[in-house]
């Protein structure tokens, strides 16, 4: 089976985020950066679904910055076969990134395409079902168990107040969830390993963005708010904040 | 006639959902500044509920797209009768609630029509002749607001964030999509419901969160008393990052970056001492109440009111003055 794992290299959840002198990026200083934590799911699925049939290549490809040469090598010392990086730097939206990664994936002949459910930097969750539209494949989102059998895949996803089972045939791109399995980490063997893979560097054909961003701000801080007391005796203090003050009860 | 601003709005088991009539004031909201009328589309099969309250909605118009075939949400499926609905309607803009079929569809009408989409807006904007929306990013650390270049503009609009409003008796034009089922390539084999009475984290009115402080997982019964005490369908049970990788609680219930992102009108933290991530998963919650032993906690820092306290103690004494004051 021919498996693609699509990564991205985003600023770590524990960042704290502060705006670039032009008023409109991230500004990076002091940020440390790792690969989008949903994409671990992904590359996981790809390493035991490639496990489980026992044959067959997982390629993970990355678009974005050369920074991103250190996610990708991260994940062939966890066991994928070749990386790619599509590189382009600056910004784009999820409209520009899937053109650009639509553009390449169309000629792997990939029979299962796989990708975290969203970045959680710009927190979008639109490339993998725009991907699958722009490849005419099928698309199942934020899976979170998958079983593939004969060419067939059967996912489940959470929805509001309940879960779907869905159904299809691949080729299929599956989006992943936090809970779809444990990812492992590269061990010393396997970063040894890694140095000797097949690792591809190519200039992404560039789409313009359909979006452009005109500002990044900062949320307003809270108002103060207080303690209203200490332990049980603190209960009808808050009571009576939330009815009167609050107007929640 | 080209600028009117669509909705598409979702019908779950025949009724609509009620982030879809939020979606319909914001774009009330957006049609006055833009121009245009608001067009609600409702896909489906065996609608009328969600029809009739769409005509109450304050849309202007309501076009149903009913097929045997849309019986069960697909996104391919739900995708190519939209695309084809929409042809017939010339939309400026097209907006849906960022549900999880709203954050499912949309990306794939968005590539069909070859246009840019806002996911989870906060705000929609109509200023020197362009759209665009305000979003949170970094689940929330941040925002930014972007303008769309190309036409029509495109947004998911988070639940909880515009007031549902009522009014008119909008007409209702009805189409039949051309969609064959056997078209669809990712079917709904099953849906299953969870908990009768459970409400969804992110469309819940009062979320009951726990953490570490909770010590053990058996003791969440506390939470979910707390919750349980606001009466049904009005709270939902949520957990900080570290008890959901612990393994005490479902990933769907996890608060925070890598997990949902919540504004209740009520959120209240038990045990939870705010780490950054779960600080961003909640900080837009209208009023939060904190209760954790330590003073320091940095969650006191975003609350309206805390208690310091331990949850053992607090906990069942809140519970019942929460269900007299929902009593009386």
């Amino acid at each position: 089976m021919n498996i693609v794992v699509c990564i991205k290299r985003v600023a770590a959840s524990n960042s704290t985020i502060k705006v670039a002198a032009d008023g409109a990026s991230l500004d990076d200083s002091g940020v440390e950066f790792e690969i989008n934590p949903y994409d671990e799911f992904a590359v996981e699925q790809a390493l035991q679904t490639k496990e489980a049939v026992g044959a067959g290549e997982v390629t993970v490809v990355s678009l974005g910055c050369s920074d991103s040469v250190k996610e990708l090598r991260d994940c062939l010392a966890r066991g994928a076969d070749k990386a790619v990086l599509l590189k382009h730097d600056g910004q784009a939206d999820a409209y520009a990134n899937s053109e650009m990664l639509a553009s390449w994936l169309k000629d792997q002949n990939a029979d299962l395409i796989l990708m975290g459910k969203q970045s959680i930097d710009d927190d979008n969750g639109q490339v993998p079902q725009r991907v699958a539209t722009l490849l005419d494949i099928s698309c199942v989102t934020d899976v979170k168990k998958v079983e593939i059998q004969d060419g067939t895949v059967t996912a489940e996803r959470d929805i509001e107040g309940g879960r779907e089972i869905v159904s299809c045939k691949l080729p299929a791109i599956l989006s992943t969830q936090k809970g779809l399995n444990e990812p492992r980490y590269a061990n010393l063997k396997g970063i040894m390993k890694a140095k000797k893979k097949p690792f591809e560097e190519i200039d992404a054909s560039v789409v313009e963005s359909a979006l452009t961003t005109v500002s990044l701000s900062l949320p307003p801080a809270r108002g103060d708010g207080r303690i209203v007391g200490e332990g049980p005796e603190a209960v009808d203090a808050l009571i009576d904040a939330l009815k009167d003050e609050a107007k929640v009860l | 006639m080209s600028n009117d601003v669509v909705v598409i709005a979702e019908a779950r088991d025949g009724s609509l959902k009620r982030p879809s009539l939020e979606v319909v004031s914001a774009a009330i909201d957006l049609a006055a500044k833009a121009g245009g009328e608001v067009v609600a589309v409702i896909l489906g099969s065996g609608i009328d509920a969600a029809k009739t309250e769409l005509q109450a909605s304050g849309a202007h118009r309501v076009v149903a797209v009913e097929s045997e075939a849309l019986a069960k949400y697909s996104g391919d499926g739900y995708a190519t009768a939209a695309v084809e609905a929409l042809k017939d309607i010339s939309a400026s803009s097209i907006l849906m609630a960022h549900t999880a079929m709203g954050k499912d569809l949309a990306p794939r009408i968005a590539a069909r029509l070859g246009v840019g989409l806002i996911s989870d807006a906060t705000a929609l904007h109509f200023e020197d002749n362009k759209f665009g929306a305000t979003k949170p990013v970094y689940a929330g650390k941040a925002y930014t607001k972007s303008v769309a270049n190309k036409s029509p503009f495109m947004a998911t609009v988070r639940p909880n964030n515009f007031e549902a409003r009522s009014g008119g008796s909008a007409d209702i034009a009805q189409v039949t999509p051309s969609l064959d089922a056997s078209a669809i390539k990712a079917i709904v084999t099953e849906v299953i419901a969870g908990a009768r009475d459970s409400v969804p984290l992110q469309e819940a009115s009062v979320v009951v969160s726990g953490g570490r402080g909770l010590k053990e997982a058996e003791h969440f019964n506390l939470i979910e008393d707390l919750a349980a005490a606001f009466g049904p369908g009005v709270a939902a049970v949520g957990a900080s990052r570290a008890v959901v990788d612990a393994g005490w609680r479902p990933h769907r219930e996890q608060v925070g970056q890598t997990g949902k992102v919540v504004s209740p009108p009520l959120y209240i933290a038990c045990g939870i001492s705010g780490a950054i991530q779960h600080l961003a998963g909640m900080r837009t919650s209208k009023c939060i109440v904190a209760i954790n032993k330590d003073p320091e906690a940095p969650i006191f820092k975003v609350a309206d009111f805390g208690i310091v306290g331990d949850v053992f103690d607090v906990l069942p004494v809140l519970t019942e003055a929460v269900k007299a004051a929902v009593a009386s």
